[in-house]
C-alpha cells in the first residue's frame, strides 16, 4: 500500500444507492461541494436490480421501474457536479469525522465537513439441515443475478419467504425463464401486497401457507427440499413432510441494516425488529448521536426505494442548512414537504408500524440509544 | 444459463469476450461481467471448499457481503467473485478452505 | 413422498364475491354498456399511478393515496386500457362482456416472452391459476410506449368474464 493521502470535502457520502444519491444531489444543488464513496463499479445500490414498476405518488417516480429511476438519479449526480469515488471501500469512520478510504492499491483518509452514512442492509437467512448447498441463495442474489447480470442459476426454483422480495424475486424468476415451483410461507397468511401475490397465483404458483423449508438435500449443489406443514403453534405436523424437486432455493426471510462503519465509531444504535434489527438512532433531520454525522435509508430500518430517497432529501437538505448554504425558511418549507411525502409513504397497514418504529426510533435518539 | 432475451431487459446487449481459465477449463466471459456471474453462465455452482468439513459452498447475497462466494483469482485468495470483474485470461480456481497465501519477500 | 395435491393449498387468494366488494369493480350495469377498467386494488399501499394517468379523469384515489381507487362515474371509462399498462401491481383489466354474443374480451397485462401472436388458442386461468376454459388472443399491443407492459387481449366465454385473469398457450 501507498502512504495514505489526506483528502478535504465538504460533504463524504458513503454508500451511493438511492438515500445517497440523492443526499449528494440535493446537497450538490444547494452549493455543497459533495463526494460520493462506493465500493462497487457502478452506483445505484439495490435499484438497477428493480426491473418492477414502483408504487407511491408522482414524487417518488411511481410507474417507473427502478432501474429507470436508478439512471436518472446517476444523470443528476453528474449534472450537479457530485465526485463520484468507485470502487472505494470505506473502511473506518473515526473521530473529527475522518473517514478511512481504500481502493485497493492506496489508503486515503477523507476530512469531511459532514458525513452520511447510507450503507443500506443485506439479506438474513434462515438455517435448516442442508442449507449450504450451493444454490441456496438469498431472493435478492437471485434477483441480482438475473436482473443485472443476466444469468440464470436455476429452472426449477422454490422460494421461502411471501413478503414483498419473495414475491416480487419470484415473478421476475418467471420472466427470466425459470419455473417456480412454490413460494414457502411459515406464517398463516402471506407476508407481502395482495397484488404481488395475485400475479403469481394466476400463474400457478402456490403459496403454501403455514409450511416450512426442513430440510434441503443434495451431493454438492441443491436437489430436492422437504417441505413440512406447520400448526398453530408453528410444530411440523408430522406426517405431513413432502420432497420438491429443484435447483435453486431462493431465501426470503427479511433484511437487516449493514451498520458496520456505526458500531465502529462509537454511534448510539437500539434495536428495532421492525426496522430489522439493531438500527443506528438519528434525530428527526437524520442526524446520528455523532455530530455531523447523518443517516438515511435502509440502514436506518428496512423499508423501500421510495422512502430511501426521502430520507436522503432530508438529510441532504440538513447538511446544507448545517452548512449555512440554505436559508432558515426554505430549508423549513422543503424539509416540511419532504416530512409530508414520508408521511404519506408509510400510511396504510403496511406503512403503519413502519411509521411507528420510526418514531420509536427517533424517540430513542432523545433518550441516547440503548446500543 | 444466459438470459439471451429478457421480456423487461431486452435483447442481450453486444460486449466483447474475454477468456477465463477456471479449474483449468477456458470459459468465455464478456468484459465487464463479475466473475460470478460468468460462473453461473457456465453452470457452476460449487465455488469452494469449507475448511474443517471439506463442504461445498456457492453464491448467497451476491452483493459483496457475505464472502460465500471468494475463490482463488490469480493467485489471490478469498477473493469476492461477485463484485470482481473478469479480465482476459484471468486463472479462477476452486478454493480450498482458506486458500494459500505466499509471504511477501519486501 | 411427494405430495401431488399441494396445488390445492395456495393462500393469498380472494374470492371472486369479495374481490367485487371493492370500489374498482365495476357495476353488472356498466358491464352492460361494453368494455370497462375492473381494478382489482384492495389493499390500502400509498400508489396513485392509475388516475394520474387517466386521460379521462375517470378514476380517483385522491388523499390520501393511500384510498382505494374508484370511479367517480362509471360512465366516463372508455376501457381505453392506459391504466391497465401503468399500474405496478398489474392489478388492472378491460374486460368488455359486450365483445359478442357469447364471448368476452379480456385485456390484461403481459410482461412474459415470447408473445403470444394473434389467433393463437388459450386455456384461461382463474386467479388461482387453474384451468377454467378454452379461448383464444384476440389482440397483442406491443410498443415503446408500454415500457414492457404489454397489454394481451384474450376472448373467452363470457360466463368466465369475471373469473379469466391470465392464460396459457394451448400446445
Amino acid at each position: 500500500m501507498e502512504g495514505e493521502r489526506k483528502v478535504k470535502t465538504e460533504f463524504a457520502v458513503i454508500g451511493g444507492g438511492p438515500a445517497g444519491l440523492t443526499a449528494a444531489i440535493e446537497a450538490a444543488k444547494l452549493g455543497v461541494e459533495v463526494t460520493l464513496i462506493d465500493e462497487n463499479f457502478k452506483p445505484g445500490g439495490q435499484l438497477f436490480k428493480q426491473i418492477h414498476r414502483f408504487f407511491g405518488s408522482k414524487d417518488n417516480f411511481a410507474g417507473e421501474r427502478g432501474f429507470e429511476i436508478g439512471n436518472m438519479l446517476l444523470g443528476d449526480a453528474e449534472k450537479y457536479g457530485v465526485k463520484v469515488l468507485l470502487k472505494n471501500v470505506a473502511w473506518g469512520l473515526f473521530e473529527k469525522l475522518k473517514v478511512g478510504i481504500s481502493d485497493g492499491n492506496k489508503i486515503n483518509i477523507l476530512e469531511p465537513e459532514r458525513v452520511l452514512i447510507s450503507t443500506g442492509a443485506i439479506e438474513n437467512s434462515i438455517a435448516f439441515p442442508g442449507w449450504t448447498l450451493p444454490n441456496i441463495m438469498g431472493a435478492g442474489a437471485a434477483q441480482t443475478m438475473i436482473n443485472v447480470n443476466r444469468v440464470l442459476p436455476g429452472k426449477k426454483v422454490i422460494t421461502v419467504g411471501s413478503g414483498n422480495v419473495g414475491l416480487i424475486v419470484s415473478y421476475q424468476l418467471v420472466q427470466a425463464g425459470a419455473e417456480v415451483l412454490a413460494v414457502i410461507e411459515a406464517l398463516p397468511k402471506v407476508g407481502g401486497y395482495q397484488v404481488h401475490a395475485s400475479k403469481i397465483t394466476r400463474m400457478g404458483i402456490p403459496i403454501l401457507t403455514s409450511h416450512t423449508i426442513k430440510r434441503a438435500n443434495g451431493n454438492k449443489e441443491v436437489e430436492n427440499v422437504t417441505i413440512v406443514q406447520l400448526d398453530q403453534k408453528f410444530n411440523e405436523i408430522i406426517g405431513s413432510e413432502f420432497d420438491l424437486d429443484c435447483d435453486l432455493v431462493c431465501i426470503a426471510v427479511g433484511l437487516r441494516p449493514l451498520a458496520e462503519l456505526c458500531w465502529m465509531s462509537g454511534m448510539r444504535f437500539d434495536f428495532i425488529s421492525e426496522l430489522g434489527g439493531f438500527v443506528p438512532v438519528h434525530d428527526e433531520n437524520m442526524q446520528s448521536s455523532i455530530k455531523g454525522v447523518y443517516l438515511a435509508g435502509d440502514l436506518t430500518g428496512v423499508e423501500e426505494a421510495s422512502t430511501a430517497m426521502e430520507e436522503g432529501k432530508l438529510a441532504g437538505l440538513a447538511v446544507a442548512e448545517s452548512l449555512v448554504k440554505i436559508n432558515k425558511n426554505k430549508f423549513n418549507k422543503e424539509v416540511s414537504e419532504v416530512r409530508e411525502r414520508l408521511r404519506s409513504l408509510r400510511l396504510g397497514p403496511y406503512g403503519e408500524f413502519r411509521e411507528k418504529a420510526k418514531e420509536r426510533l427517533i424517540k430513542s435518539y432523545y433518550d441516547g440509544g440503548r446500543y | 444459463m444466459r438470459i439471451v432475451n429478457h421480456p423487461i431487459l431486452g435483447e442481450e446487449p453486444a460486449r466483447k469476450e474475454v477468456e477465463i481459465i477456471v479449474d483449468g477449463e477456458k470459459i468465455k466471459a464478456f468484459e465487464g461481467e463479475m466473475i460470478a456471474s460468468a460462473l453461473v453462465a457456465s453452470g457452476k455452482k460449487v465455488f469452494r471448499y469449507t475448511s474443517k468439513r471439506n463442504e461445498p459452498r456457492g453464491i448467497f447475497c451476491a452483493i459483496g457481503r457475505c464472502t460465500d462466494c471468494v475463490m482463488e483469482v490469480n493467485g489471490l485468495s478469498n477473493v469476492r467473485t461477485c463484485v470482481t470483474p473478469v479480465e482476459d485470461k484471468m486463472v479462477i480456481n476452486t478454493q480450498k478452505g482458506l486458500g494459500e497465501w505466499k509471504v511477501n519477500e519486501k | 413422498m411427494v405430495n401431488k395435491n399441494f396445488k390445492n393449498i395456495t393462500k393469498g387468494v380472494l374470492s371472486l364475491e369479495e374481490i367485487k366488494k371493492f370500489p374498482g369493480y365495476p357495476s353488472e350495469e356498466r358491464f352492460k354498456k361494453g368494455a370497462v377498467a375492473v381494478i382489482e386494488c384492495i389493499e390500502e399501499i400509498p400508489c396513485n399511478p392509475c388516475e394520474t394517468i387517466c386521460s379521462r379523469k375517470a378514476i380517483i384515489v385522491g388523499n390520501p393515496i393511500t384510498n382505494l381507487p374508484r370511479f367517480i362515474d362509471e360512465d366516463l371509462c372508455t376501457g381505453c386500457g392506459n391504466c391497465v399498462i401503468k399500474c405496478p401491481g398489474l392489478a388492472i383489466f378491460v374486460i368488455n362482456k359486450k365483445f359478442s354474443k357469447k364471448e368476452a374480451s379480456i385485456a390484461l397485462p403481459y410482461e412474459f416472452l415470447p408473445l403470444p401472436e394473434k389467433g393463437t388458442k388459450i386455456i384461461g386461468l382463474n386467479r388461482k391459476g387453474e384451468e377454467v376454459c378454452q379461448g383464444s388472443v384476440y389482440k397483442v399491443l406491443s410498443n415503446k410506449a408500454v415500457n414492457h407492459t404489454n397489454v394481451v387481449t384474450i376472448v373467452v366465454p363470457k360466463q368466465f368474464a369475471d373469473k379469466v385473469r391470465f392464460f396459457k398457450v394451448l400446445n
